[in-house]
C-alpha cells in the first residue's frame, strides 16, 4: 500500500467538511421524504410520483458513477483516445433503452425487473431466476463501488492507516443504509439528483476553465496535452494506446464495447428507476433527459481528461495515489486550489453513496418482491410485511456492501463493473427483448437464457486473464490478475460479451422452441398493456 | 401480490378480453408503427457503432489521420456518435409523439373505459 499522504495540496480537513455538508443537507431531504413513505410503492418506486425531468437527472446520478467520472478522465489523461471510447459505448447503449425497453417495462411491470419477466411465465421458477440475476448484477457493482471507495479515502482524504480506512468505508455504508432504510425510493432518488446536480455544474465549470486556458480551441488543448505527455504524447490523439498492443487486446476491446453497449439496458437499477414515474411517456421524458445530461458530461470528460493530461501531466498521475483515478482532483487542485478539489472529492464520494444506495434499493426490492412475496409465499403477503423484508434485506446488503469493501480495498477488482455489465447483457437484455417482443417465448427460454447467460458469464470471467495469469509486471512485482501467484486461465479475453451474449440468445431461443408451453392469453394482455399502458400501474 | 394475479385494471370485474384487443386493427397499426421504427433504427444505430468500435480497433493509422490541427478522423468518428445519438433521441420522440401515443392514448380509453362500465 502506498504511503503517500493523499494528493498533495488537499486539504483533508476542507474535503471532510464540505462532504459532511452534502451528508447533512441530504439527510435533512431524505428524513422530510420519509413521512411521505407509507406504501409499498412509496418505499419500491417512490409513489411513482416524480417527473420525467426529475427522473432523468437522477439516472444520470444512478449512472455517473465514481467509475465513470474519475475513471474516464483518469483514462482519457492517461491513453487518451482510448479513455474516449469507453464513454461512447455507455451513451449509445441508452438508445437501446429508449427505444426498446423504457416504455414498455414500465407499462407492464410494478417493481422489479422479474415483473415483466415472469409476466407471461410461470411465476415462480422465472422470478426467482431474474431475482437472481438482480442480486449477482447488483453485487458486482455494489462491490466495485466500495471497492473503490477504500482508494477514494486514501486519495482524497491522505488516510492511509488501514484501520482509518475500514473506518470511513463503514460510515459511508452506514450513512447509505440510512439514505435507503429512511427515505426508501424517495429519498434515495432525491440524493442521487441533488449529486447528478453538483457532479454536472462542477465538471461544467471546470470544463469552461480548461477551454479558457487554450483559447476555447480544442487543438490547441490537445496539442499541450501532446507537448506534456514527451515521447508517447502523439499517440494521444489516436486510438490504440491501451487496447492497440495484440489481437487479443483488441478482441476485447470489442468484446467489452458490445457488452457496455447491450449491458445499460439490462442494469437492473436503471429498469427500476422507470417505475419511479407516472406514465410511459414520462419514462420516455426521463431517457430523453438522461441521454442529453450523460451525453454533456462525457464531452465534458473528453476536455478534462486532455486538460489533466496538460496541466498535471501523465507522470505525475501516474505517480499520485489512486494513479488514474487522481487525474479529475489533481486537475481541480491545478484550476481552482483545495477548494476546488475539496468540492470534486465530495462529489465523488456523494457519487460512491448515491450509486451504492441506488443498488441496495434495487437488490432489496428483488429479494422482498420476487423471491419473499412471490415465490415464497406464493403472491400470499401483505404489502406491509413484504416491505418489512426489504428493509431487512437492505440492512443485510449494507453490511455486505461494508465488510465487501473493507476486504476487496486492496484488491483488483476493475473486472467487477465489466462484469456486471456483462451479466446484464448477457442474462438480462436477451431475456427482456424476447419477452417484449416475441410471442413464442416462454417459461424455458426465459430460464435458459438467464441462467445461461449468467452462468457463462461467471465462468468466462473466473477462467479469464482478469482473475488469473496476467503476466507479473517486473517494476511492481503483482501480476495485474485478481489472484496473485497461480494461473488457471483457458479463455483469453478479459471480458467475456462477445461469447456469452450470442450463447444467451441462442438459448433463449433453443430453450423456447424445445417447450411447447405458450400462453396465447397473458401474451395478448401483456402486449396490449406493455404498448399501449392500459392497465398499467397508476400513480 | 403479484402483478399478473389480480385484475389489472380497476379491479371492477369485468374481465377485459386483451385477445380481441389484440387483434383490433387499431392495435395492429400500433404495432406495426412501432416495430418499423425501432426495429430498423436500433439495427442501424448498433451497427454504426460496431463500425465505428471495429475502426477505432483495427484501424488505427485511418483513425489517427488529422484533419485539421489536432482534429483527427476518429476524434469526429467518436462525436458523431454522440450527434446521431441525439438525432436518434429526438425522431423517436417527434415519431411517439405523433404516431405512436394518439393511438395507444385511443385504446387505453377503450380498454379501461370497458372495465369500468
Amino acid at each position: 500500500m502506498t504511503l503517500a499522504a493523499g494528493v498533495e495540496g488537499s486539504n483533508s480537513t476542507l474535503n471532510i467538511i464540505i462532504f459532511l455538508v452534502f451528508v447533512a443537507i441530504t439527510l435533512v431531504i431524505v428524513f422530510r421524504a420519509s413521512r411521505n413513505t407509507k406504501t409499498a410503492s412509496d418505499y419500491y418506486a417512490a409513489g411513482r410520483a416524480f417527473t420525467g425531468p426529475q427522473n432523468g437527472i437522477a439516472i444520470s446520478g444512478d449512472y455517473l458513477s465514481a467509475a465513470s467520472f474519475l475513471g474516464i478522465a483518469g483514462a482519457i489523461a492517461i491513453n487518451g483516445y482510448d479513455g474516449f471510447l469507453y464513454s461512447i459505448g455507455f451513451l449509445v447503449a441508452w438508445l437501446v433503452a429508449l427505444l426498446l425497453v423504457a416504455e414498455l417495462l414500465r407499462n407492464t411491470g410494478k417493481f422489479t425487473m422479474g415483473d415483466v419477466l415472469a409476466f407471461r411465465m410461470k411465476q415462480r421458477p422465472v422470478r426467482a431466476a431474474a431475482a437472481i440475476s438482480t442480486l449477482a448484477v447488483s453485487f458486482f457493482y455494489l462491490l466495485a463501488q466500495m471497492a473503490g471507495a477504500g482508494g477514494l479515502v486514501n486519495l482524497l482524504l491522505g488516510i492511509d492507516s488501514n484501520l482509518g480506512q475500514d473506518l470511513v468505508i463503514a460510515v459511508v455504508g452506514i450513512i447509505m443504509i440510512m439514505y435507503v432504510l429512511i427515505g426508501g425510493m424517495k429519498g434515495t432518488t432525491w440524493v442521487q439528483i441533488i449529486k447528478a446536480g453538483l457532479l454536472i455544474v462542477g465538471a461544467f465549470a471546470m470544463t469552461l476553465w480548461v477551454l479558457g486556458k487554450y483559447g476555447f480551441n480544442l487543438s490547441h488543448l490537445f496539442q499541450a496535452a501532446v507537448d506534456k505527455g514527451g515521447k508517447a504524447g502523439e499517440a494521444l490523439l489516436g486510438p490504440g494506446k491501451q487496447y492497440g498492443k495484440t489481437g487479443t487486446t483488441k478482441l476485447d476491446f470489442l468484446s467489452l464495447g458490445i457488452a457496455l453497449v447491450l449491458g445499460t439496458a439490462g442494469l437492473p437499477h436503471v429498469l427500476m428507476r422507470f417505475y419511479t414515474v407516472p406514465t410511459a411517456r414520462d419514462a420516455r421524458k426521463s431517457v430523453v433527459w438522461a441521454i442529453v445530461l450523460i451525453g454533456v458530461f462525457y464531452l465534458f470528460t473528453l476536455v478534462l481528461g486532455y486538460g489533466a493530461g496538460a496541466l498535471v501531466g501523465p507522470e505525475k498521475i501516474a505517480k499520485a495515489p489512486g494513479t488514474t483515478n487522481s487525474a479529475a482532483p489533481l486537475l481541480a487542485l491545478e484550476l481552482g486550489g483545495p477548494v476546488l478539489l475539496g468540492f470534486i472529492s465530495a462529489v465523488a464520494f456523494a457519487t460512491i453513496l448515491a450509486v451504492v444506495a441506488g443498488l441496495t434499493i434495487t437488490a432489496s426490492a428483488s429479494f422482498a418482491h420476487d423471491v419473499y412475496a412471490n415465490v415464497i409465499k406464493r403472491g400470499k403477503t401483505s404489502a406491509d410485511s413484504e416491505v418489512r423484508v426489504a428493509r431487512i434485506t437492505a440492512l443485510v446488503i449494507g453490511a455486505v456492501a461494508i465488510l465487501g469493501g473493507i476486504l476487496a480495498k486492496e484488491q483488483n477488482v476493475a473486472f467487477l463493473v465489466a462484469l456486471a455489465f456483462a451479466v446484464a447483457a448477457s442474462a438480462n437484455l436477451p431475456t427482456l427483448l424476447y419477452s417484449l417482443f416475441w410471442k413464442r417465448f416462454n417459461t424455458q427460454g426465459a430460464l435458459w437464457s438467464i441462467y445461461g447467460g449468467l452462468i457463462v458469464t461467471i465462468v468466462l470471467i473466473v477462467f479469464s486473464p482478469a482473475v488469473s495469469g496476467k503476466p507479473v509486471d517486473v517494476k511492481t512485482g503483482k501480476s495485474a490478475s485478481m489472484i496473485q501467484g497461480v494461473d488457471f486461465h483457458w479463455f483469453p479475453l478479459d471480458n467475456p460479451g462477445l461469447v456469452s451474449i450470442p450463447i444467451a440468445f441462442v438459448l433463449g431461443w433453443l430453450g423456447t422452441i424445445l417447450s411447447k408451453e405458450h400462453n396465447a392469453k397473458k401474451y395478448a394482455e401483456m402486449e396490449v398493456r406493455s404498448l399501449t399502458g392500459a392497465g398499467s400501474e397508476k400513480a | 401480490m403479484s402483478s399478473t394475479e389480480q385484475d389489472p385494471v380497476g379491479g371492477t370485474g369485468t374481465e377485459t378480453d386483451w385477445e380481441r384487443v389484440q387483434a383490433s386493427p387499431e392495435f395492429v397499426q400500433l404495432r406495426h408503427r412501432l416495430r418499423t421504427f425501432v426495429f430498423p433504427v436500433s439495427a442501424l444505430f448498433l451497427l454504426w457503432y460496431l463500425l465505428y468500435v471495429l475502426l477505432a480497433d483495427y484501424a488505427h493509422g485511418f483513425m489517427s489521420t488529422k484533419l485539421f490541427g489536432n482534429i483527427t478522423v476518429g476524434l469526429v468518428f467518436g462525436l458523431l456518435q454522440f450527434v446521431s445519438t441525439f438525432v436518434i433521441t429526438g425522431l423517436y420522440v417527434r415519431y411517439a409523439n405523433r404516431k405512436l401515443d394518439p393511438v395507444a392514448d385511443k385504446i387505453r380509453a377503450e380498454v379501461e373505459g370497458e372495465t369500468h362500465r
